[in-house]
């Protein structure tokens, strides 16, 4: 079979560029330009897809975005495509396909019994039973599930790129049909800046199918003239496959750009912050309902001129065509010209007399008025229709022999943008249809879009619209007058929602509605039997427009069938919202390309480069990398961690700090504004003096903590947790800004800026000094909790002495790019000592020992410094945010949990963190918590585990036994104590 | 994706800045002077309004200032912003 | 109530289906009724349901101001679990669990409660610790919960990325099995059918203009449907809890903001559980339709829009594509918003108020849904006996004063 349904002349297609494909296994041709849909139709394939629930053979109906039953497979692999509409899929070379449903092929689907069940499997079936047992849901969803989907999810990561960028532009032009081009360019001629997008790979739109004349030219000469013309102009942008899918606040709209073959990119975002949108994106034509109307064979009229005029195919061999409106004799004429026969045109109106019927009669086409489609007959095809009075006493008159039926019910402009823009629609009863009502956003609608209809009114319109655009941003427009095409005399549409009921076989047959997912007029009805009657229930209910072509096909008559149902017009039942996107849209085209490597941008210090050098593995904090440990060969994170935590005690550690939030509070205020969010009294620091601060939020729960030093009077510097520095930053600004701005302080973030280096250990002083340091480093001129300016390896540097691990120990504050050089010369001068890196997970042994916090670990929003035993370091004289709140009664009950530490009974075991305290043996759920294990190590130096954790009561309970359990059940029997395992006097640190 | 009009910068995407809830809600002078239940108010409860809305966001991924914004919380148009103490400017 | 089963689907096929009843009245509202629940959706029904099946109240109505299940409860992932931090929380969470294991037989209506299983991805060691702690906690409290290793979630499902090399590798994950998702609307119309079967009066179109209130008593409520007298009225509002409070003067804790979600277009079973992660901010199940359902984080302002930014779309995308690689090429069909009333504890509020015979139930944010049974059931407790049930004690608004606060916002539980 090579293509037969192929017209030897015509169409847009390039017949000197052929292309073969494979459609379920089977290799076919067709021609660039083609449609995966045109060509197959063009190969003869009638039977392209399974429905979802009755697995009833169907065809091709659309040749767009409505498209709801030619849903394909293309690809695989990684390679593959779910569910993509073969009227979208352009043609190309190669390109593999298949039909996503039908077991065991698309052609014999034994699925097919549901069609015979089909009372039993009416809308909502699935709530009325499944519920005889416990578990027979549970055993019932998995054959449920195993017949639900459509397509296959790729295997493996997506191979394609992407990327988005953003526009602006004056005026947004959505589609390149006759409106969309006459806009763009009375916009461009005034001098706007406009985007002009449309999604089809040449612009023209309807124009692209269409045998009118323009300006006195054939349609497509004039096509060819305004796209060369737009091209031409700089302020022009056109973009080809493009479609605006989303349509946000602040007329921001979200658009995609696919099939890209210019670059490495596959597909685009755009989002385009336009001044002024212009809505041209067309109409959808309706179905019409009545009995087996999914035969394959039943198409939309205008899908059918689109198959012969713009792809040369002509899809069948005797056409009947079923219509209440003019537009579907185009069909007819289309079909007698490209050389088929037309049985009959039915048409449900008594009265027909427009300029396309005429021509249609002229041609020889028999028109049967006041008559309709009562049903279709044939089996994996249409083979015949019967035709009944339209009104009907429920007798079918005649049979009409035909493979093809084009279907016109009129056509629903494309509210969707306007809808999704927050504009309301209405319903005009002539021509029937939803139209956009009045904008909210700076958008206007222009053509059919607009329920505009007529070629020589969406050319007026769309110049009007791009005129009218351009003159709300303040360009003057020029004087050029709108294209213009022949009037035509049009008769008027005659809503027809259902046809009579017949009697015999047709009355049993189905009659869809939504086609994809099969609902049915009888689901509608049994729907409002049982009371669902918003127009959201019954969708919901019975699943019309939930499709893959989001209800373009089915939804209106949808809506009328309910208010007939009802005894209510259309506007009473209302309109459905419409939400983006408005055809689907690639996850990876949403994501843009900050997946995978760039999925967040990564943080590293600059002494990263000497820790991966030295084998570290790494632990993400916050956005930041951290050495995790620095094992030797042959050492896990236990030994070695145990290694560099008494090689620290025991002389010299050395340890990346960098991450630490540094933030310079500096001004005349700047203490009375540090007064105002630390606990503690900073008037009582002298310059030079470092101090431990906590910050709370206004809640009285710990919020961050750090060292803050002062620099001078007006000036400290303030260090906060590494997951807290952007947060510390944004607090402080917020007070300052909003509540206190008649303080004078000014902050600046330092945190990249400066590195810090810690050193800890006895003998860091003595590498201080290997190092050159021209300070006096004896206890009694640098003492615990000072700072002091010094010069190191001849490099400036700020010298801390503080200690986050209780032993005598100082922080390197060094220029960034200093960190490497600096770090690499301490480990020079401390190799005489043994000097041993250590990583973060040292870092928190060496605190536990000492009992100190992390915020984050052993905090959780919930915690107060009164429960961690801070009340030394929490000022009685001076209020500061937060306070208050640990006035309030919860916050001064008793038995609140407090700061405790933890012993292993069996000095072993080291609990595991997150284990919950109990108190007896007997677990008989619900236990008491009494409260949990946030840090728990085993202590090298102390040669047995330790463990750190919040308890109710806690402080009153030290030396009792409880039960520490975790969460895979082990059980572990600790002794409460206080929370310090090691020098408790603090004499190390003061060394 | 809101379009916000910083008073410093000018209009910008939202994903710029940052938000800060309700405007106008002042830390009271003297905090001990409040019964528990008045400090919960300023602490915790909010108007919450549907409609007009006074707020305020912060200019995060620019010069990080905060500053008023009059929005509707349906339409989510934005009638107005304003420096912290000053002057209001319509978008 | 007409019952429903396998066999009565034959029969009435047999008959063409032209005889099923209505699954609820269309009540007209009374001048009077003994309790009224503003808010028809799934909470507000339930509450209604058990005041009727377990208080035996029976002169009670739900009002909605649009039609049933039109706000959260149909815009929600319909994720059910209960592994919450707190004790509090989870009992509550649990309770809930439970009737959620018998509601479609006790109801007569199959909500589709698949117990599938709900991951919660640690992708830190601190969220690892999180992890260790909730699970520990929750099982200790009765609730089924382990943690389990990145190869488990591997081997559990395959299509998951757990590369050591990720941005944000998984370490591990919560998981329990006795989580799951269910069917939101269904939920709605059980709820409504077994309440109306009972004798409450379900009004629809009826929006709440004003509530009286006479010597610190509520009294009755104006609507757009006329006053109606009554002394007990559930505020089960959601995201306009605080638009409805404000007619009784009452100010809550709360601030509404909008909360987006989508759906893919169906495929074939490829996920059968269900995977959130908080540092990748988002989470995942695939409906029986085969479609994958998705929520994205919460947008940053307020907002009863019913709609939110884009922005915000395209961050959970990243999310969902780093944990699935093989999402990438496929489809969103379909994005919406809800509006949710979020606590400053990420908590609800449930109880009584200032004002008596007024009750409320809000605050859920962004997790109530699965509460609907438990919600329904501690409400209509507190209504019937003016007091509240002893889950849902510790929930009620004097915790902002009191400072008793149950903060779940620490926990990894508090996306939803």
């Amino acid at each position: 079979m090579s293509q037969a349904f192929r017209l030897p002349v015509g169409g847009r297609i390039r017949r000197d560029e052929p292309l073969e494909f494979t459609f379920n296994g089977r290799t076919l041709s067709g021609f660039a330009g083609d449609t995966l849909a045109s060509a197959l139709l063009a190969n003869g394939c009638r039977v392209v897809g399974r429905s979802f629930k009755y697995h009833r053979p169907r065809g091709i109906m659309a040749a767009g975005a409505e498209e709801p039953n030619a849903i394909v497979q293309v690809g695989r692999g990684q390679h593959a495509e779910p569910n993509l509409k073969a009227t979208q899929v352009e043609l190309q070379a190669g390109l593999e396909a298949r039909s996503v449903r039908g077991w065991p092929s698309v052609n014999f689907d034994l699925g097919r019994i549901n069609d015979r069940l089909g009372g039993v499997l009416a809308a909502g079936f699935y709530y009325k039973t499944f519920m005889s047992s416990a578990g027979s849901w549970h055993r019932s969803e998995r054959f449920i599930r195993r017949a639900a989907g459509l397509g296959w999810a790729p295997t493996g990561s997506d191979p394609d790129r992407y990327e988005s960028r953003n526009a602006h532009c004056d005026v947004l032009v959505v589609g390149a049909g006759p409106a969309g081009l006459s806009a763009a360019r009375s916009a461009a001629l005034a001098g706007a800046r406009v985007l002009l997008v449309d999604d089809q790979p040449e612009l023209g739109g309807a124009l692209l199918a269409c045998r009118d004349t323009i300006d006195r030219m054939p349609a497509k000469d004039w096509l060819a003239a305004q796209a060369a013309f737009l091209e031409a102009q700089p302020r022009v942008r056109v973009l080809r496959r493009c479609t605006a899918f989303g349509y946000h606040d602040h007329n921001f709209l979200s658009l995609v750009q696919h099939d890209l073959t210019d670059h490495a990119v596959v597909q685009r975002l755009w989002r385009v912050r336009a001044k002024q949108v212009v809505l041209a994106q067309g109409a959808f034509e309706r179905s019409l309902v009545f009995p087996n109307n999914d035969l394959p064979g039943v198409m939309l009229a205008s899908a059918v001129s689109t198959y012969i005029r713009r792809y040369a195919v002509r899809p069948g061999c005797q056409l009947v065509v079923f219509t209440n409106n003019d537009s579907g004799y185009q069909a007819a004429i289309d079909w007698l010209e490209a050389g088929g026969q037309v049985e009959a045109i039915v048409d449900c109106r008594d009265d027909v007399r427009g300029d396309l019927p005429r021509t249609a009669q002229s041609m020889g086409a028999r028109i049967l008025t006041g008559t309709v489609v009562a049903g279709a007959r044939g089996r994996s095809g249409l083979r015949s229709v019967e035709v009944a009075p339209a009104a009907g006493s429920g007798v079918a008159r005649q049979k009409l022999q035909c493979d093809v039926l084009a279907m016109s019910g009129g056509w629903n402009p494309a509210v969707h943008l306007h809808s999704q823009s927050g504009g309301r629609n209405q319903w005009q009863p002539e021509p029937a249809c939803f139209t956009p009502g009045n904008p909210v956003q700076a958008a206007v609608s222009a053509g059919a879009c607009n329920g505009v209809f007529g070629l020589r009114e969406c050319l007026a319109q769309g110049h009007q619209a791009g005129q009218e655009a351009a003159r709300r941003w303040g360009f003057e427009p020029a004087f050029d007058e709108a294209s213009e095409a022949p009037a035509m005399q049009s008769g008027a549409l005659m809503p027809l929602w259902r046809v009579p009921e017949m009697r015999g076989r047709l009355a049993a047959s189905k009659q869809f509605i939504d086609y994809q997912n099969d609902t049915t007029l009888s689901d509608l009805r049994l729907a409002l039997r049982e009371g669902f009657e918003h127009i959201e229930h019954i969708k919901r209910y019975t699943a019309l427009g939930f499709g893959t072509d989001q209800g373009k096909m089915g939804n209106i008559n949808g809506m009328a069938l309910v208010a007939e149902g009802l005894g209510k017009t259309i506007p009473e039942v209302g309109t459905t919202t419409f939400r983006p996107p408005f055809t689907p849209v690639r996850f990876g085209a949403c994501a843009g390309g900050d997946v995978g490597d760039l999925y967040e941008p990564v943080r590293k210090t600059p002494l990263h480069e000497w820790q991966v050098e030295n084998g570290a593995p790494f632990e993400v904090v916050g956005q930041w990398l951290r050495a995790h440990y620095y094992p030797h060969e042959g050492e896990d994170l236990e030994t070695a961690v145990c290694r560099e935590c008494l090689a620290t005690r025991a002389s010299v550690g050395i340890m990346d700090a960098s991450t630490l939030g540094k933030i310079d509070v500096s001004g005349p205020d700047a203490e009375t504004f540090l007064e105002r969010l630390y606990t503690h009294d900073i008037a009582r620091m002298s310059v030079g003096r470092c101090a431990y601060g906590v910050m709370l939020g206004e809640d009285g729960m710990v919020m961050d903590d750090g060292v803050m030093a002062r620099l001078g009077p007006e000036r400290f510097y303030v260090t906060t947790t590494t997951g807290g520095a952007a947060n510390v930053l944004s607090w402080m600004e917020l007070w300052l800004q909003t509540e206190w701005p008649d303080l004078q302080v000014r902050l600046t973030s330092l945190t990249e800026t400066w590195s810090t280096i810690a050193l800890a250990g006895p003998n860091s002083r003595q590498v201080l000094r290997a190092m050159g340091c021209d300070v006096d480093l004896e206890p009694e001129a640098f003492p615990f909790m000072t700072t002091r300016t010094a010069r190191l390896e001849n490099e400036p540097v700020r010298l801390f002495r503080i200690s986050f691990s209780g032993e005598l120990a100082y922080e390197i504050n060094v220029r960034s790019d200093r960190a490497d050089f600096m770090w690499r010369r301490a480990m020079a001068a401390g190799a005489a000592f043994g000097i041993t890196p250590y990583g973060t997970e040292t870092m928190h042994v060496l605190r536990a020992e000492k009992g100190f916090i992390i915020v984050g670990q052993d905090t959780d929003g919930s915690v107060t410094p009164v429960d961690l035993g801070m009340n030394w370091m929490m000022s009685k004289s001076k209020d500061y945010i937060g306070r208050r709140s640990l006035a309030r009664p919860d916050c001064v009950r008793p038995g609140r949990k407090q700061w405790v530490g933890f012993r292993s009974l069996d000095d072993r075991t080291v609990v595991r963190e997150g284990s919950q305290l109990v108190q007896g043996d007997t677990l008989e759920p619900p236990v008491p918590l009494l409260g949990h294990v946030s840090s728990s190590y085993f202590s090298a130096c102390l040669g047995y585990p330790i463990a750190l954790g919040l308890l109710n009561d806690g402080k009153r309970r030290h030396g009792e036994e409880l039960l520490a359990v975790d969460a895979g059940g082990g059980r572990t029997r600790v002794r409460v104590v206080a929370p310090v395992f090691y020098d408790p006097e603090g004499e190390r640190q003061h060394a | 994706m809101l379009l916000i009009e910083c008073p410093w910068c000018g209009p910008r995407d939202e994903s710029e800045f940052a938000y800060g809830g309700e405007a106008d809600i002042s830390r009271p002078i003297d905090p001990d002077a409040l019964s528990d239940a008045e400090w919960a108010d300023y602490l915790f409860m909010r108007s919450n309004r549907k409609g007009e809305n006074r707020e305020i966001w912060n200019h995060q991924h620019g010069c990080r200032r905060w500053f008023v914004v009059e929005r509707d919380t349906v339409s989510y148009a934005i009638r107005a912003t304003f420096p912290m103490d000053g002057e209001g400017r319509s978008p | 109530m007409e019952k429903y089963s396998a066999l009565k689907l034959i029969r009435h096929a047999l008959g063409s289906n032209r005889k099923w009843p209505r699954a609820w009245r269309k009540a007209e509202p009374a001048a009077r009724y003994d309790a009224v629940v503003v808010g028809g959706g799934g909470h507000g029904l339930a509450t209604a349901y058990y005041l009727a099946s377990r208080h035996g109240m029976r002169n009670i109505a739900v009002l909605e101001k649009g039609w049933i299940g039109s706000g959260n409860t149909g815009r929600n992932t319909t994720i059910v679990r209960s592994n919450y931090l707190w004790t509090e929380a989870s009992l509550l969470y649990e309770k809930s669990l439970q009737l959620w294991e018998g509601l479609s037989r006790e109801l007569n209506y199959n909500v589709m409660f698949s117990q599938r299983g709900v991951y919660n991805l640690g992708h830190t060691l601190q969220e690892m610790r999180d992890i260790e702690r909730r699970v520990a906690a929750n099982r200790l409290n009765g609730i089924d919960a382990e943690v389990v290793a990145a190869e488990q979630i591997k081997a559990a499902i395959p299509i998951i990325n757990t590369s050591r090399h990720a941005r944000y590798p998984i370490l591990g994950a919560s998981l329990q099995r006795r989580a799951g998702v269910a069917r939101h609307d269904a939920v709605a119309w059980a709820f409504a059918r077994a309440a109306d079967a009972l004798g409450v009066d379900i009004i629809e179109q009826c929006e709440v203009r004003g509530i009286d209130c006479q010597g610190g008593r509520v009294v009755g409520l104006q609507t757009s449907r006329g006053p109606i007298a009554t002394g007990r009225v559930g505020l089960v509002a959601a995201g306009h809890a605080s638009v409805v409070a404000a007619m009784a003067g009452l100010r809550l804790p709360l601030e509404s903001h909008p909360l987006q979600a989508f759906v893919s277009e169906p495929l074939r079973p490829l996920l059968d559980t269900v995977v959130m992660s908080n540092a990748v901010h988002g989470y995942v199940s695939q409906s029986d339709k085969g479609e994958l359902v998705i929520g994205a984080g919460i947008d940053a302002y307020n907002g009863y829009g019913q709609r939110g930014s884009f922005h915000t779309i395209e961050h959970a995308m990243q999310a969902m594509v780093e944990l699935f690689p093989c999402f990438s090429r496929v489809r969103m069909l379909r994005l919406w918003g809800g509006i949710v009333d979020v606590s400053p504890d990420a908590c609800p509020i449930i109880g009584t108020t200032p004002v008596r015979g007024l009750y409320l139930n809000c605050g859920w944010g962004t997790g109530g849904f699965k509460a609907t049974p438990g919600s329904g059931w501690v409400l209509a407790h507190t209504m019937a006996h003016d007091a509240p049930h002893e889950l849902n004690a510790p929930f009620g608004l004097d915790r902002f004063s009191t400072g008793a606060l149950i903060d779940e916002h620490g926990a990894a539980a508090v996306a939803h």
